[in-house]
């Protein structure tokens, strides 16, 4: 007997083995056969994949000579201004770079006088440097706040001047990148903040204050940025003392914030919503206050999962900031806008816009990428 | 130990810890609740002595849970008296903070935080509301842990438990606040049956030290272990309150005759 319960059970790990070896069908499983159940399933999905095929590759053959092959890098500069013939040769065939080559400094830094262009310039690194440090968890703490502080002192110091041997450069004259970077960072920075006490509020047990929220959020959402910042640079003054001047800058961001503040608090409140009764009633049983109960339960719970639309959110306003046109903001599509009307430039459009674009681009897919990290992460505790 | 056995050969009877010579820690007097026009708590009336274990019973609906909850306010009452450890109930917040200090609540749904560690769940009270340091807190948390008998899932996430370990932790974050007196509402009934008696073991222990416990469930085996008192609610009312031989072996009205012949029959 001892045998045959040997015998039976001896041969497994041989058999193992030997089952590892078999390869399934190369048709089964691969690239093959994802693209045999996916692309070629049928003649009609045969038939739209090569047409679709077709045309992805007309396009980015097309793209490639106009971006790269026929393109023109620079121009040569005459005392009268850009020599633009080449350019103008071309007839729509090539992308004259030439015109963000030489205009590059503009958009970034708008009309801030050109020999100081490395204060922005240290600006731009600063704001990404401190994205980069408050996106790394390990500096989530109370010093981070510090960090913020620090950073944001001396980019004012820097772009204002006017002490440490720094030339004193008055805000109409800032603009480009750094101002939508300004704009975003304390719209967000600012936003976030009271959108959570917002959504708080809506909640509350205090009927003034829920009043008080609701007609906020109502308010600040029937209307459309533009008329907001409308609002604070044309009406905003008129009720302001004699005399007593708010800079533009500062009442365009005190709309954004205002505007933000008020979707991103629907945003949280959401959230507050989606979670389970049970949650508010343990914490309350172990006699937490309620400060303790929001900020280590509620809020951690809520925010995480909302992330999505946050970052939504967020995204949005980062490109909303460029609406700051219309009330004379040079920002970074104005100051793109305002690179071609110079009669030599004017009709490259497209190559601006490309690269203005790219930027923003840049800018949100570092957000999105971010956020679905940070998603996957603080959201580990919800696998098993 | 009491000697009386229990008639279906279960466990013998704990002997009471009740203590006649203390003031009673939580009376309830002529407690009255309304939700809207549905009047879901009438005339209330129940004392508990220190020490003392009383289980209340009821069909669904009856206001179990209601009254219970009213003992750490998570639901208020409003009309009569309710004295907690010697305060009354009222809606001032300090008193309100003071007996939730002191008064442990375990749910059916268990309530723990998902987004922290089981030593996390144990020790953030201690810490915010008891102004423990973190390290004596860890230390009382892996203490009551392992009295439930689990200290060695402290670092792991609630989601990551069954659902008796998840019970039983939420039993020792209440013990951590070394509380006076312990509720429970329901405390097995979201457990599949194998993970019942784990956790009923866990209050066994907890009765045996002297816990003041008011407990909400139908498992009449614990009652009759454990219960100094078992309370029969309907349709609000307190309608039959005496030793469990006595209410379960000998019902005096129709609506506990009724209900116990239910319960039998569920089992
Ligand atoms: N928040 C509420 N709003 C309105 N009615 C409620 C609320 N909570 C409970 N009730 C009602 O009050 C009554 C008593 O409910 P309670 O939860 O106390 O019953 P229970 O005895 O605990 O029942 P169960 O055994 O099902 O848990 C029920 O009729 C219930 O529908
Ligand atoms: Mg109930």
């Amino acid at each position: 007997m001892a045998e045959i319960t040997a015998e039976a059970t001896a041969p497994r790990p041989a058999q193992d083995a030997e089952l590892g070896h078999r390869r399934p069908p190369l048709l089964a499983v691969g690239p093959l056969a994802w693209a045999k159940a996916n692309l070629f399933s049928s003649w009609i999905s045969t038939a739209v994949t090569l047409a679709l095929g077709y045309l992805l590759v007309r396009w980015t053959m097309g793209f490639i000579d106009w971006a790269f092959i026929n393109a023109i890098w620079s121009v040569p500069v005459t005392p009268q201004g850009a020599q633009t013939q080449a350019c103008r040769a071309l007839g729509g065939t090539g992308a004259c770079w030439a015109v963000v080559t030489e205009k590059h400094r503009f958009i970034l830094f708008g009309t801030y006088p050109y020999e100081e262009h490395w204060r922005p310039a240290i600006c731009v690194l600063l704001f990404i440097g401190l994205y980069i440090v408050s996106a790394m968890r390990r500096f989530w703490r109370p010093a981070l706040a510090l960090i913020w502080l620090a950073t944001l002192a001396v980019i004012g110091v820097l772009m204002w001047g006017g002490m440490l041997g720094l030339s004193y450069v008055p805000q109409e004259r800032w603009g480009g990148l750094v101002i939508t970077l300004i704009l975003a960072t304390f719209g967000i920075a600012l936003a976030f903040p009271l959108s959570i006490l917002v959504a708080l509020g809506r909640r509350s047990s205090m009927p003034a204050i829920k009043t008080l929220c609701v007609l906020y959020v109502e308010l600040i959402r029937g209307v459309p940025l533009i008329s907001l910042l409308f609002m604070a640079s044309v009406m905003f003054p008129l009720f302001l003392p004699e005399g007593m001047n708010i800079d533009k800058l500062l009442r365009a961001q005190i709309a954004i914030i205002l505007f933000a503040a008020a979707y991103l608090a629907e945003v949280v409140r959401a959230g507050l919503q989606a979670l389970p009764r049970g949650q508010y009633e343990a914490a309350d049983a172990l006699g937490l206050t309620y400060w303790q109960k929001t900020g280590f339960i509620i809020l951690p719970q809520a925010l995480r999962l909302v992330i999505p639309p946050l970052v939504n959110t967020f995204i949005g306003f980062f490109k909303d900031t460029s609406l700051v046109l219309i009330i004379g903001i040079f920002d970074l599509l104005t100051a793109g806008k305002t690179a071609i009307v110079e009669p030599a430039w004017q009709g490259f459009g497209i190559e601006i816009y490309v690269t203005v674009g790219l930027i923003y681009f840049v800018f949100c897919f570092a957000m999105s990428r971010y956020s679905q990290g940070l998603e996957a992460e603080l959201n580990r505790h919800r696998v098993r | 130990m009491s000697t009386t056995m229990d008639p279906a050969g279960a466990a013998p009877h704990l002997a009471s810890a009740a203590r006649t010579d203390a003031p009673p820690a939580i009376v309830l007097d002529k407690v009255n609740k309304w939700y809207g026009s549905m009047h879901v708590l009438r005339d209330v009336t129940l004392s508990v002595a220190t020490g003392e274990r009383v289980v209340v019973c009821g069909p669904s609906g009856s206001g179990k849970s209601t009254m219970i909850r009213c003992i750490n306010r998570l639901e208020q009452h409003q009309e009569g008296r309710i004295i907690v450890d010697n305060m009354e109930l009222t809606d001032d917040t300090r008193s309100l903070d003071a007996i939730r200090r002191e008064v442990g609540m375990v749910f059916q749904s268990f309530n723990l935080f998902p987004h922290l560690t089981i030593l996390e769940n144990c020790t953030l009270a201690p810490i915010w509301v008891r102004h423990m340091p973190k390290k004596e807190a860890d230390e009382l948390a892996m203490h009551y842990l392992s009295r439930v008998k689990i200290p060695e899932q402290a670092n792991k996430y609630p989601g990551q438990l069954s659902g008796g370990q998840q019970q039983r932790v939420a039993i020792a974050r209440a013990l951590c606040m070394k509380p006076k007196i312990m509720l429970f509402d329901e405390p097995t009934s979201a457990l599949d049956p194998e993970m019942i008696k784990e956790v009923l073991d866990t209050m066994v222990g907890l009765a045996e030290d002297g816990m003041t416990m008011v407990c909400v469930t139908h498992e009449m085996g614990f009652a009759r272990q454990v219960a100094d008192r078992v309370v029969f609610m309907d349709r609000g009312e307190i309608v039959e309150s005496g030793v469990p031989e006595q209410l379960f072996n000998d019902p005096k009205t129709d609506r506990l005759k009724t209900f116990l012949s239910q319960i039998l029959r569920g089992h």
